[in-house]
């Protein structure tokens, strides 16, 4: 891990230099300065700020509707932001879109394979499209092809293939070109946990290989964890940006909860000895620690009294999307899609009158 | 299927992890090499699309046969009186020549709408590449696709007692080219604007019948109704069939009353119009009908 860490740093310092030319801080790999987008009377994006440096591997998480592809259509050159102004690997993602198109890859949340085409065929046509030099394009795809474990598979056509195999597919084709920064939106959408869970191994060891920034969406909280940093998005706006140990420990204290014999004696026990102040929820007796795995040892040696079970737990994302959003993402799935419903039925309204 | 899914190479690189080594690639800024390098993989694509597609090659083709031979020989005697002792199959034969190339090049430019049903037009769309490419690279696919269709047609020749000339089939295949890039742009043209599959097939079909029917691949272009005279004159497809025709009669054996009846030329207020204007016609259409999907494609988001 450490060996892997200080590759991450050399690499780091060898692109830096590349990225003086861009706007916004030298070495961000992506530069966000009040980037707005609206469709209309829908404003998809109300101005958002961020950074994320070269190397990182950084998440946006939000509920559908949040505005994160638009945002990441944006940064593609793939649409134009209404305001503001972002660069990508060094360049205006509108004045320069070709240099910033020459430096990034991408996976939608879309298929956009050719079916018809075999997998090796699939990613000559983008070496092609891409003009990566003849002589390399070869051993590229043998590389980029065993890592997303398709290399044996290479000449089957792709729509023998299942959802996670062209997922890994199209995975491996953003990086045929060596892109500096690899957009991927919702990349294990709809996929079962445990293609999940290796299209993740993919994108660590990436890190670990290549000097490459990723840049994600998702909407899976359990997946935001492995990013570097992530910034929760919600209605358009950025609400939190940090590693997801900071946002949750933002939040605040970790959930102990113990079973005694006599609930009332714990209590006043725990008000005495640690000062805290401790409640009875769903029968069981809970209370907040800034650290509680660190707590548990001083909780059996100085309560003075039997503890039957105790269990940690800290606070996830959910609450973190929680505290700051004051709903839950499922909940907010829910509404922006009945809001969306209600756009779509005025915008009907209004096209027949 | 589950056990394919389960990704082996992971396990493996995790085994020997030396043993993948990092290629490092780069991508050039754009150039007229690079583009080149797009329009030619594009095209390779459609090419490569339908040899995998046999189907295709046989569908596209029952239609023209069906004209050429059951049509063709089922009117043969009604129409023998007015065709100085031709054969109707020999007549029509230069037609569907033509409607061949046609109907496949329409099938060609059709991808452009499965492509963006499928998303693989996407992939197109983010490459550091000009739209123009894409849209050059789809066009000359469809329409090398639909010149070996024709060329099938071709083969047919002395089925219906055209000889096996060497500068007519040139003479031909090249007339069948022209005719197949400006049919694929038209489609093209028409394909960027329709998103789903089922709504190009009803416009296609809108337009392609009354084209055929209309350009006199299956009758003289003379002494025709007024109304129908000027529908004729206006069918760009009249202009691909007529030098098609004049070429394939210069080669057949048959009589000057037989030449002047089922070969008249297409005129332009009585001025014969020359095969060579006939085929700049063609070809400028389709340039005029390239530049247009090359705007309209470069306007979509």
């Amino acid at each position: 891990m450490t060996k892997a860490l200080s590759n991450v740093q050399r690499q780091v310092s060898a692109t830096s230099e590349d990225n003086h030319r861009g706007a916004g801080t030298p070495g961000a790999a992506i530069s966000v300065q009040g980037l707005v987008k609206r469709f209309g009377e829908l404003e998809a994006v109300r101005g958002v700020d961020f950074e994320v440096a070269t190397g990182e591997v950084f998440g946006f998480l939000g509920p559908n509707g949040a505005g994160k592809t638009t945002t990441i259509n944006m940064l593609c050159t793939l649409a134009k932001p209404t305001a503001g102004a972002a660069s990508v690997a060094g360049h205006d993602v509108v004045r320069e879109r070709d240099d910033v198109r020459r430096h990034i890859g991408l996976v939608f949340q879309d298929p956009t394979l050719d079916g018809y085409l075999t997998a090796a065929q699939n990613l000559k046509l983008h070496a092609e499209l891409y003009g990566v030099q003849s002589d390399l394009v070869a051993p590229r795809m043998r590389q980029v092809m065993t890592m997303v474990g398709l290399w044996e598979r290479r000449d089957a056509p792709v729509a023998t293939f299942s959802g996670g195999m062209r997922r890994r597919l199209e995975i491996a084709r953003g990086l045929m070109h060596s892109p500096r920064v690899l957009f991927l939106d919702e990349p294990t959408i709809g996929l079962d946990p445990q293609t999940r869970r290796s299209i993740w191994s993919y994108i660590r060891e990436l890190k670990q290989r290549e000097e490459i920034t990723i840049f994600m969406t998702t909407h899976y909280m359990d997946e935001a964890e492995w990013c570097d940093r992530i910034a929760i998005m919600d209605n358009g706006k950025i609400v939190a940006l940090d590693a997801p140990e900071a946002l949750k420990a933002q939040v605040g204290k970790d959930r102990v909860t113990i079973d005694t014999d006599d609930d009332d004696a714990a209590i006043a026990a725990l008000s005495d000895r640690f000062g805290i102040e401790a409640k009875v929820a769903e029968g069981r007796v809970t209370f907040g620690v800034p650290a509680g795995e660190e707590f548990v040892p001083r909780l059996f040696a100085e309560l003075g009294m039997p503890i039957r079970s105790v269990s940690v737990s800290r606070p996830t994302l959910d609450d973190v999307f929680m505290a700051y959003t004051g709903t839950t993402i499922r909940d907010r799935e829910e509404d922006s899609s009945k809001h969306r419903n209600r756009v779509m039925m005025q915008m009907m309204h209004g096209g027949r009158r | 299927m589950s056990t394919t899914d389960t990704p082996p190479a992971l396990a493996a690189s995790q085994a020997a992890p030396d043993e993948l080594e990092v290629v490092r690639v780069s991508v050039p800024k754009r150039s007229l090499a690079s583009e080149l390098r797009a329009i030619r993989i594009v095209w390779r694509r459609e090419l490569m699309r339908y040899a995998n597609d046999r189907l295709r090659m046989v569908t596209t083709l029952v239609q023209p046969l069906l004209f050429l031979f059951v049509l063709g020989s089922g009117l043969q005697r009604l129409a023998s009186a007015g065709t100085h002792g031709v054969s109707l199959r020999t007549f029509i034969y230069p037609g569907i020549l033509c409607i061949a190339v046609m109907f496949t090049a329409m099938f060609s430019a059709a991808s452009i709408v499965w492509d963006r049903e499928f998303g693989f037009l996407r992939e197109m769309m983010v490459a550091p590449v000009r739209r123009s490419s894409i849209v050059i690279g789809k066009c000359l696919g469809g329409a090398t696709v639909a010149g070996i269709q024709g060329v099938i047609v071709l083969c047919l020749a002395g089925l219906v007692n055209v000889p096996y000339d060497p500068a007519l089939l040139l003479g031909v295949f090249g007339l069948q080219l022209l005719l197949a890039f400006s049919i694929t742009a038209f489609g093209v043209m028409v394909a960027i604007r329709i998103k789903q599959m089922q709504s190009f097939m009803g416009v296609m079909q809108m337009i392609v019948t009354p084209m055929f029917f209309i350009s006199g691949a299956l009758f003289p272009a003379n002494g025709l109704p007024g109304w129908l005279t000027v529908l004729n004159r206006i069918d760009p497809l009249t202009y691909a069939v007529d030098p098609m025709r004049r070429l394939v009669f210069s080669h057949l054996n048959i009589s000057a009353a037989a030449k002047r009846a089922l070969d008249p030329g297409v005129t332009w207020w009585g001025w014969h119009v020359p095969a060579v204007l006939e085929g700049a016609v063609i070809v400028a259409l389709g340039l005029v009908m390239l530049a247009i999907a090359i705007w309209e494609f470069s306007a979509t988001e």
